[in-house]
């Protein structure tokens, strides 16, 4: 079972049209997509997801079929050189199919979501001609994340890798112009930038464990690299896998790395519930689950990684608690989730991992596109309210309001108005019920509330951490708290209450495109433990990864870390409930938490001024360095110092004082005369053949010739 | 008849043709001039791929030689000697293949002493693709030399307002160099006999100290060419004033004589010099690497940025180079050729938005992705080629390099990988600032400048769009299927590695 077999039987030639099925879609979407309607350019996408998905579906079946051994795909040749044998190989494993239908399956539901979600967010912002562009990104996005998780080796997973990371770039900027409020700005294309430069810092300590693993172990290809791991230093693997970090910091948004991801809620809301909730934030986990042979040669680095995970979690919800945007509290979150499931695999407990990326891919998508529903129900409200307004008042201008497609364009707005601002919401449980209600499941899924899937796969993982490290348990139960503290404080601040703002007083239900999605969604976030369950019999999710993961540890329910977990969600919630349930916020008023937190709260507003901190320690002396290296040290130092004065300039000395000393002389000035006059009228002679000194270059070169050649002449 | 009949012959010579075509068109009928300029450097391609078809990559040694006594006086034999094999074979071609679309691009750019200039152009290709192919250091040198001379006119004349001060920079530079390295071609002529490089190669035994001391007269000249940090000062002039397809030669081809120079002649010729040097060789290298990455993220003008971009590419080809290792030095050939097909497209594409705005000042502009979405669209994917996303042909390259500099056994510290992998995270910071502040963002004030004056920006056209489709498909192929490219070389980097004295 250890070494993969080719495949003879199922439908595992399939594999390729994981990637090339979204390829497909996007091309046909770039070319053809002109003359498409919104609808049809939306079904192109989402039909070409679906099909990865049911690929996917075929694949997992195969594989069922097989007892779940491993299957390498080949499919071609990439580069080789030397002992370098890379190719592009596809692996049908439990653990990359397990990947590749979260990956597809949610992708597929936010595909849906996005024609409806997307038709109104580009008229909001003016420029429906970007239609297209989004699905075509977000095509590539599916296949870029394909490549990743079915990657045969770990250099094709890097190309996924990168893949997405450009993907990622692309829809945080995919509103490049402006801000998240429509104004036009460098805010969005400044998160796109962040975002692909903090994930290049993590590729770099990616690159750096590939350098370590060929020349270590002489192959990039899983099993090659996991049979050779047993015969090396383990000084090399601790190497490896701590360099292996720093890529995971970077795309799965861990301490020091996670900055990019809040900012990267500048993104359509459907990117930030496909990419930056559910799918990929969550590949760094996927990394280190599928490097588990290493990571269980080196306890050492695997307790640094449950560390990172651990205090990144509830560093992340601790800033959760002192936000306003509905989507940077959710983005907060993610982070300080993803610090659970890395905390878990670097605990060894990968199986549990795995189960929290999966459950947290549903629930967490499922709030994320319920927020976007409520950004959508708020704008249009806005903008009703906008639009009655501005019809009193344009009666006396003759009603000469240019308004495209329906709705104007936002730099009208006298106000800014911000949509995705809690401290705009308020009571929306009754103009939006629908996506009230979908919110609430996805929140006590996070909030990890039994029966929810998220009770199930969070307390597998705290019950782990109880078992064998002590302090990564102290840490998760704390941000545990956190979480249902933060979520019971947005869902009383968004739905519960007065409104706040007369967008929120007319706000709209969204249409079914929008909801119908998000219901599958909770379906999953409401059944998704069962999964995994901790009872005799069951524990599906751990004997289906048992194929590729070896030594699966399968707990059973623990009452008492159950019920501590539980008590701690449900003191957190009625403690929000006292804070913002009990006296609901009112228009203008500062968060209660401010007075009595003082400084404390202000730090977590600020998001304890990381961000800050890193623009004075890291990006302004990078600046500076560069601003000065360029200015100073390469220009006026090196080019105009240098070059001009003193290489020029000494050149120049010299031939005058060369003169000056001919010149004392008779004899030699009378020469000098006569050289001077000679030179002087060969010149003018060639001066009227040609021009510049480039000739006399060409002549001196030819002069230059004849001499050797008389020389060797002569010499023979 | 003969002599004109051999392919590498014709390859080299065969621009010649056009010139003296060109020498009868009126000068005022420039069109005709171009038309025969583009047939001339098409046809000049169709040789290449010709030459391509009869090109064995399993055999290492010379293919498609010609071979004549040339000059032989008082034992001294200087020869006409072109030859092929895996090292040059891929730059020939890059170089065939740069040139009809450098000619492409200057159908509107250049309107003035249009004869003058295609003359030039088809010289410079003589001179480029002689330098890959001569296997005597005397033609060689010519060759070498020769190349100096029409680039040196392409920038005096139809370059920018600096332009005379840029040309006689590179000439003086670049002939500095060259000097020394006569002068050891002239002693390896007398010590050898001959100035063949296979004879000289495998005579061999040049004492240490001597080797030594003709290694660095040698390095005198390609360093300067590559630009090796810190000898780059000529670059960004001659690159900020040359015209666009100066550039794109320049860029693509020219830098490419220097670090084609140290495969060819540095490591086989002088074999033990240039192990002790490969530490060095790698300080430079990786000092290149990083302050190219950071003085280009520096730039307010994008054809510096881009220039200073090169010093940190070259930077990467000269650190595989001397891994002296088959990843490292392929991955280095490899980089050659990137480099001249992402650098080549975005001088071009530069080049194409300064025909409209007359600025290379970035700041001006902004948003033009919007403006101009198949322009941003196409910068986007050279940019991102150009730092090094997989998938595109800079990964394969860079990867392949940083790989062999890591395990390089030459190089013998992994620190210089390292440090250098560090360029990849700048390359992202300067690529995405051009990026960034040039196509996302809001709309730039030159969008309304360029409007008072008349139609407004407007997106590429199709004879643009033709001149920079090839290079994007070679931009996917080697990033996607880089397999027939290493195929072409392996064997004979192989045997290069295996006549390296390594520890």
């Amino acid at each position: 079972m250890h070494l993969s077999e080719t495949a003879t039987t199922g439908y595992f030639f399939l594999a390729p049209w994981l990637v090339f099925a979204p390829v497909i879609g996007l091309l046909v979407n770039i070319i053809f997509g002109g003359r498409f309607s919104e609808k049809v350019i939306g079904t192109v996408a989402s039909l070409a997801s679906g099909a990865s998905f049911v690929v996917s579906v075929l694949l997992a079946w195969s594989l069922a079929a097989g007892h779940g051994a491993a299957v390498t795909v080949p499919f071609l040749e990439w580069i080789h050189i030397g002992n370098l044998e890379l190719d592009w190989a596809f692996r049908v494993d439990s653990l990359s199919t397990t990947m590749m239908l979260v990956v597809s399956g949610v992708g597929t539901l936010i595909h849906i979501y996005a024609i409806g979600y997307m038709h109104e967010d580009v008229r909001f912002k003016g420029d429906p001609g970007r239609f297209r562009r989004f699905f075509v990104f977000l095509n590539l996005f599916i296949a870029m994340m394909m490549i990743l998780v079915s990657g045969d080796s770990y250099l094709m997973l890097f190309v996924g890798w990168e893949g997405v990371g450009l993907c990622s770039f692309l829809l945080i900027g995919f509103w490049y112009d402006m801000d998240t409020l429509g104004r036009p700005s460098w805010a969005n294309s400044n998160a796109a930038k962040k975002a692909f430069v903090t994930n290049r810092v993590g590729d770099f300590g990616f690159l750096v464990a590939a350098f370590l693993m060929f020349w270590a172990f002489g192959s990039f290809q899983f099993d090659e690299v996991f049979e050779a791991a047993h015969a090396v230093a383990p000084g090399v693997i601790v190497a490896i896998t701590l360099f292996m970090l720093i890529g995971v910091a970077g795309k799965s948004a861990q301490i020091p790395l996670y900055v990019w991801l809040p900012d990267a809620m500048a993104g359509p809301t459907p990117v930030s519930a496909l990419i930056h909730a559910a799918t990929m934030v969550t590949a760094g986990v996927y990394l280190i689950t599928r490097s588990a042979e290493l990571y269980t040669l080196v306890p050492q680095a695997q307790y640094i990684v449950a560390m990172t995970g651990a205090i990144t979690a509830l560093f992340a919800a601790t800033i959760a608690v002192g936000q306003y945007d509905i989507k940077k509290v959710l983005a907060y979150s993610t982070i300080s989730q993803l610090g659970f499931m890395v905390a878990a695999v670097g605990m060894g407990a990968f199986v549990a991992g795995m189960f929290h990326l999966v459950t947290h891919a549903f629930f967490k998508a499922l709030l994320f596109l319920s927020a976007g529903s409520v950004i959508l129900g708020l704008e249009r409200g806005h903008h009703h309210a906008e639009h009655s307004h501005h019809e009193q008042k344009s009666k006396g201008k003759g009603g000469k309001s240019k308004v495209e497609g329906g709705h104007g364009a936002h730099d009208r707005h006298e106000e800014v108005f911000d949509p995705g601002d809690m401290r705009n919401m308020g009571g929306l449980r009754k103009t939006m019920p629908v996506t009230f209600w979908l919110y609430m499941i996805g929140t006590l899924a996070l909030a990890g509330i039994v029966p929810f899937a998220g009770f199930w796969s969070k307390d597998e993982i705290l019950l782990d951490a109880s078992l064998h490290y002590p302090t990564v348990y102290l840490l998760l139960s704390i941000a545990a708290f956190f979480t249902a503290f933060y979520m019971g404080r947005q869902i009383w601040m968004v739905f519960f209450g007065e409104p706040r703002h007369e967008a929120a007083a007319h706000a709209e239900e969204s249409k079914p495109i929008i909801t119908a999605p998000l219901m599958v969604l909770a379906a999953l976030s409401l059944l998704g433990g069962a999964l995994n369950l901790p009872f005799e019999g069951f524990h599906q999710l751990g004997h289906w990864l048992e194929y590729t993961l070896h030594e699966v540890e399968a707990l059973p329910l623990d009452l008492q870390v159950a019920g501590i977990s539980t008590l701690l969600a449900l003191t957190a919630i009625f403690l929000s409930w006292l804070i913002y349930g009990r006296n609901p916020l009112k228009a203008g008023q500062p968060d209660p938490l401010k007075k009595p937190l003082g400084f404390i709260f202000t730090g977590m507003e600020n998001k304890w001024f990381v961000d800050e901190g890193y623009f004075a320690v890291i990006i302004n002396p990078f600046k500076r360095l560069s601003y000065f290296l360029a200015d100073v040290v390469d220009w006026r130092f090196w080019h105009d110092w240098f070059h001009e004065t003193v290489i020029a300039g000494t050149y120049n000395w010299l031939s005058n004082i060369g003169l000056n000393l001919y010149a004392d002389q008779k004899g030699i000035d009378a020469f000098a005369n006569w050289l001077g006059t000679a030179t002087q009228s060969l010149s003018a002679t060639l001066r009227k053949v040609q021009n510049g000194f480039v000739r006399s270059y060409a002549l001196s070169v030819l002069v230059g010739v004849v001499f050797i050649l008389g020389y060797l002449i002569l010499k023979s | 008849m003969e002599f004109l009949l051999q392919p590498l012959t014709l390859l080299t010579f065969f621009p010649l043709l056009g010139v003296l075509l060109i020498l009868f068109i009126n000068a005022e009928a420039k069109n005709a001039i171009r038309w025969v300029a583009l047939a001339t450097s098409l046809i000049t391609f169709g040789i290449s791929l010709w030459v391509l078809a009869m090109f064995d990559a399993s055999n290492v040694n010379l293919q498609l030689v010609a071979r004549y006594d040339w000059i032989t006086v008082a034992g001294w034999n200087i020869q006409y000697f072109l030859g092929i094999d895996g090292l040059s074979i891929l730059l020939v071609l890059l170089t065939a293949f740069l040139t009809p679309i450098s000619i492409l691009s200057t159908w509107t750019a250049v309107e003035e002493r249009v004869k003058d200039f295609m003359i030039f152009f088809l010289l410079l290709e003589v001179g480029m693709t002689g330098v890959f192919l001569a296997q005597d250091l005397f033609l060689f040198y010519i060759f070498w030399e020769f190349t100096l001379v029409p680039m040196y006119f392409l920038i005096g004349i139809w370059g920018g307002p600096r332009r005379i001060y840029a040309a006689i920079k590179f000439f003086l530079y670049t002939m500095a160099g060259s000097i020394l390295m006569l002068l050891a071609i002239l002693w390896l002529g007398i010590y050898g006999g001959t100035f063949s490089v296979p004879d000289l190669v495998a005579l061999g035994n040049i004492p240490a100290n001597i080797q030594w001391w003709l290694f660095l007269a040698f390095t005198a000249a390609f360093a300067i060419k590559v630009p090796m940090w810190p000898l780059h000062s000529w670059l960004p002039d001659a690159h900020v004033e040359a015209p666009t397809a100066g550039s794109v030669i320049l860029a693509g081809v020219l830098l490419k004589m220097g670090t084609y120079g140290f495969v060819r002649f540095n490591l086989p010729l002088f074999p033990e010099a240039a192990v002790r040097a490969a530490p060095w060789i790698a300080l430079l290298a990786t000092i290149g690497i990083l302050y190219g990455a950071m003085v280009s993220y520096a730039q307010a003008d994008v054809k510096k940025l881009v220039a200073y971009s090169s010093v940190s590419h070259l930077g990467f080809v000269m650190l595989g180079l001397f891994a002296m290792n088959p990843q490292g030095i392929a991955g280095g050939i490899l980089q050659m050729i990137n480099h001249g097909l992402s650098t080549g497209a975005l001088f071009l594409l530069v080049g194409m938005i300064y025909e409209q705005t007359h600025t290379r000042e970035i700041k001006v502009y902004g948003g033009l992705w919007k403006i101009t979405p198949v322009f941003g669209s196409i910068m986007l994917i050279v940019s991102l080629s150009s730092m090094g996303l997989p998938g595109l042909n800079g990964f394969v390259g860079e990867f392949t390099i940083l790989l062999g500099a890591f395990g390089s056994q030459a190089i013998g510290n992994t620190a210089y990988a390292i440090a250098s992998a560090l360029g990849v995270i700048m390359a992202a910071v300067y690529i995405l600032y051009m990026f960034q502040k040039m196509f996302l963002g809001p709309q730039g004030e030159i969008v309304d400048e360029v409007k008072k004056h008349g139609h407004g920006l407007r997106d590429l056209n199709w004879r643009e769009i033709v001149t920079v489709v090839p290079l994007l498909i070679f931009i996917f192929w080697i990033g996607l299927y880089p397999k027939p490219f290493f195929a072409l070389m392996a064997p004979a980097v192989e045997h290069l590695v295996g006549m390296l004295p390594i520890p």
